[in-house]
């Protein structure tokens, strides 16, 4: 567990040279401005005494929800944490038994309520797999679109949390300015800013509106200026650095074996992408990369993150390059509504639209189970149909429910204080863990 | 600079072609993973049948042998299904159908994806091997399931209801019989609700340090004088 | 008119030695006014409310985004957060509240000292929402008293700006010595807000919803 690691410090004011420039100096005196920044020690000797229970949760700004955490504490150092969940359980798995599958898309927005549209996308492929439709060249690349643009959001709101958390309140308000623009082009496209339910099984609810894609082209070139300003903020900070580097270690094998996933997983050095290794919406065919971490603590988790950031916004450029033209939704009247005005003219139409609506639509007998890679990790929804219109089971994989279950290997030996950062690094939202 | 630390496992460094989005999957049918019929000729008559459906195979085991086929199927490296990607259960609408338990597990070595599945016929005991001393990802996704379905998960180190609460008097929700609404009318639940110690504490661990013996339901004192252990 | 000439208007001098004492210390030119006592505590109450966010689901993330860059829920008065019941004014539950979850609320409730307020923010909160289920309370007004409901799911921040500036209005118009200011007593057997049979019967399923508990063949 005790990682030394030397990571170049660049904390510095801003003064100005003799000619009145902008000039970096560096606080760290020594040229080279590295400071070795060792783990925390862990568990010394003598300290050996009476352990001491600290309750964090369920009601804490820093547990980013309801998560519950019992620490028992030798001195201020963590001996075993034993994490509570459950304090957000709605019954969402019960639920999608009741509804038909178009009536089940709001619910996946509340569920992982950061990317609430990229879950509308994974319940349409899962979906769409057990009813066995082929969707339209059109529909993928706006599905891209939308997955990239709620990986971004949702990210952003981990950074801005994590740093409020680690006691930076800027980048909080840097990202929410971003996070706004993007809730400002949901809207424009479907018209909620954050539980948006895009999708249909077969098509979208909407296609994007004239001059959509021009406000995402400008989102596109702004965007990266913010993260380097983030970046510049973080990156190298000695005091980022010093609260992150070294906590939270896993292993690869680890963290395979504990079933983590997303930038948890990859920060940890196992090269594991569902876009790449099992693909959808035909990922494979954009140019990017995936951004791998070889020490698997905090501070990897974190660069991973703003490196798939900016991977994203390459998606998304490459998308709007792509973006064909042709209908959104498919021509299969079994699932997609016909336009209204069919429907109050032609007999036929209108028949479509009664089923659709009072009956739903059938799949066949069978099941299915789809993962895409939300913000979190491998999320999966995994149906079992039979043949009638509502689900006899809706199964969520949650990633963060998954990556938070490690939590007590990861806290394990490191100080109160690195618990938050640590809990913070995971990107946990409860909607999902508890469902 | 930056110290090297883990050497990076890279996905599908098994070898096989780059995959791509799977297009106009035939329902029933296609091509089956091969660790199926590895399987089949390792295990024999364990194996109950092979599906394809939707392109995803499905495995019916054997509910005793299910474990030694998942530590087989994790074990040996030609299959190298090193991550456990979920663990589920499924009750049919058909009374008679007996509960499925489901297993996804993934080979991140050979980027291949496999579902196996046990059944419990109904009337018989609602237990499973737990696959926790495989996968240590499957704790919580085990006491899920145990907290849903009511399924004991034998050799499970802390099988205790991790979304709802231990004094949860009402059942396991996720089985067919229980009503969306719940058995209790909504006033009775508030007053069931608010009756708890939003301090209590209900895992064995914490016992072990604190005393908060009294406030815990009857079969879990009855685990706890077992002798009982937790944890790794 | 000083301070001087109001306390000696009505008299007719031969008191003079109290107003004497005062005109020494009134400076008759600097400004001043009056007003009732009622009406200056309740400006510097609804002026700075202490929120203290009880963030459970979706809403806390759009009262994040009310309180970050593009809508600043400072210009208020309400910038400073309160994770600490104790050092609040208003409660603010913003998400879902499951059953789980109600000990904790009411105990929180409790914590906060008096003036307290609370906001039920978004339709989860207010009513159960869309969440009918085995698992989630009804409407969190059964186990604490609210003051402002903001409907939405979730309310834009817009929505929730406007719900906080009704409260204000509210707060504006309590009187020290009235009922108003009086805390909602729970039923003493129950320890519910609402009787128990009001909820039973509005809690029961009605129109489509009905068709909705049920599963399908």
């Amino acid at each position: 567990m005790a990682t030394k690691r030397t990571i170049e410090v660049e904390l510095s004011t801003t003064g100005l040279t003799k000619d009145g420039k902008a000039q970096r100096i560096p606080l760290v005196m020594g040229g080279g401005a590295a400071v070795a920044l060792e783990a925390p020690p862990s568990m010394e000797p003598e300290l050996e005494g009476e352990h001491m229970l600290i309750n964090i949760g369920p009601q804490h700004p820093a547990t980013h929800g309801v998560l519950r955490l019992v620490l028992e504490m030798e001195g201020e150092t963590v001996v075993r944490c034993i994490p509570h969940v459950g304090y957000l359980h709605c019954g969402f798995e019960k639920i999608g038994e009741y509804r038909q599958y178009n009536q089940i898309i709001p619910w996946t927005d509340r569920e992982d309520y950061l990317n609430s549209i990229g879950n509308n996308v994974a319940f349409a492929l899962g979906a769409e797999r057990l009813f066995n439709i082929e969707i339209t060249e059109r529909c993928k690349v706006l599905r891209v679109m939308a997955m990239e643009l709620s990986r971004i959001a949702s990210h952003l709101v981990w950074m801005g949390t994590t740093c409020i958390d680690i006691g930076a309140y800027t980048p909080f308000l840097w990202s929410f300015q971003y996070r706004e623009k993007i809730y400002e082009m949901l809207e424009k496209w479907v018209g909620a800013r954050l539980t948006t339910t895009a999708t249909r099984v077969g098509g979208m609810a909407a296609d994007i509106p004239e001059g959509w894609t021009d406000k995402l082209q400008s989102f596109v070139q702004d965007f990266p200026r913010t993260l380097d300003e983030c970046e510049r903020m973080l990156t190298k900070n000695a005091i980022w650095v010093g609260r992150t580097v070294g906590l939270g270690v896993m292993s690869p094998e680890e963290a395979l074996n504990y079933g983590l996933s997303g930038p948890m997983i990859r920060a940890s050095g196992v090269d594991y992408d569902v876009r790449k290794d099992f693909p959808y919406l035909d990922y494979e065919t954009y140019d990017w990369t995936v951004p791998v971490g070889t020490s698997g603590d905090v501070y990897d988790r974190f660069l991973v993150r703003m490196a798939e950031m900016r991977e994203s916004v390459k998606i998304l450029a490459q998308t709007l390059k792509r973006l064909p033209d042709g209908p959104v939704n498919v021509d299969d009247p079994r699932v997609i509504l016909p336009p209204k005005k069919k429907a109050t003219s032609e007999m036929e139409s209108m028949i479509h639209h009664f089923k659709n609506v009072m009956e739903g639509p059938r799949p066949p007998i069978g099941e299915s189970y789809v993962a895409v890679e939300s913000p979190k990790g491998e999320k999966g929804y995994y149906f079992v149909s039979d043949g009638s219109s509502k689900p006899v089971r809706w199964r969520i994989r949650p990633p963060s429910y998954v990556n938070l279950s490690a939590i007590p290997k990861m806290v394990e030996g490191h100080l109160l204080s690195d618990v938050i950062a640590i809990n913070a690094s995971i990107d946990i939202v409860m909607g999902e863990i508890d469902r | 600079m930056r110290a090297e630390k883990f050497t990076v496992i890279s996905a599908g460094h098994g070898g096989g072609d780059v995959p791509a989005t799977p297009k106009n999957v035939p329902h029933k049918g296609g091509d089956a993973n091969p660790s199926a019929a590895a399987l089949q000729a390792q295990f024999g008559p364990a194996i109950v049948r092979v599906d394809v459906i939707n392109g995803e195979t499905t495995v019916i085991v054997d509910r005793d042998k299910a474990h030694d086929i998942i530590q087989w199927l994790h074990d040996e490296p030609t299959h190298a299904y090193e991550y456990l990607s979920d663990v589920t259960a499924v009750e049919h609408r058909d009374s008679q159908r007996p509960i499925e338990i489901v297993w996804h597990l993934r080979s991140i070595k050979f980027r291949r994806f496999i579902r196996l599945k046990a059944m419990i016929v109904k009337g018989s005991a609602l237990s499973i091997c737990s696959i926790w001393d495989i996968y240590k990802g499957a704790d919580w996704l085990e006491r899920e399931c145990y907290d849903m379905f009511g399924i004991q998960f034998v050799g499970h180190p802390d099988l205790r209801r991790i979304l709802l609460w231990e004094q949860f008097k009402e059942g396991h929700p996720l089985r067919k019989d229980f009503p969306l609404r719940g058995r209790f009318s909504r006033s009775q639940q508030l007053e069931n609700a608010l009756a708890a110690n939003p301090e209590a504490r209900y895992s064995m661990e914490e016992l072990s340090i604190v005393d908060a013996y009294e406030e815990l339901p009857l079969d879990m004192r009855r685990r706890l004088l077992g002798g009982e252990k937790t944890g790794e | 008119m000083g301070l001087k000439d109001l306390l000696n208007a009505g008299s007719d001098g031969t008191h003079g030695d109290a107003t004497s004492m005062v005109s020494m210390d009134a400076r008759p030119n600097e400004p001043w006014v009056t007003t009732k006592l009622d009406f200056l505590v309740n400006w510097g109450r609804a002026n700075s409310l202490w929120p203290m966010p009880f963030g459970t689901a979706c809403c806390a993330i759009e009262f994040m985004a009310s309180a970050a860059s593009n809508y600043d829920l400072a210009r208020f008065g309400m910038e400073r957060m309160a994770f600490s019941p104790r050092q609040s004014d208003v409660l603010i539950c913003a998400g879902r509240v499951p059953f789980k979850l109600a000990p904790v609320l009411r105990r929180i409730w409790q914590q906060m000292p008096q003036p307290k307020w609370a906001i039920s923010m978004g339709a989860c909160a207010s009513t159960g929402g869309m969440f009918d289920t085995y698992a989630v309370v009804q409407g969190i007004d059964t186990i604490i008293p609210i003051d402002v409901y903001v409907p939405g799911c979730p309310p834009r921040p817009e929505g929730l700006i406007y719900g906080i500036m009704m409260l204000q209005k509210k707060v504006m118009n309590e009187r020290m010595n009235g009922t108003s200011r009086e805390e909602m007593e729970p039923d003493p057997k129950s320890k519910l807000y609402i009787p128990s049979s009001r909820i039973d019967e509005l809690s029961e399923p009605f129109g489509n919803s009905v068709h909705q508990t049920r599963s399908a063949p």
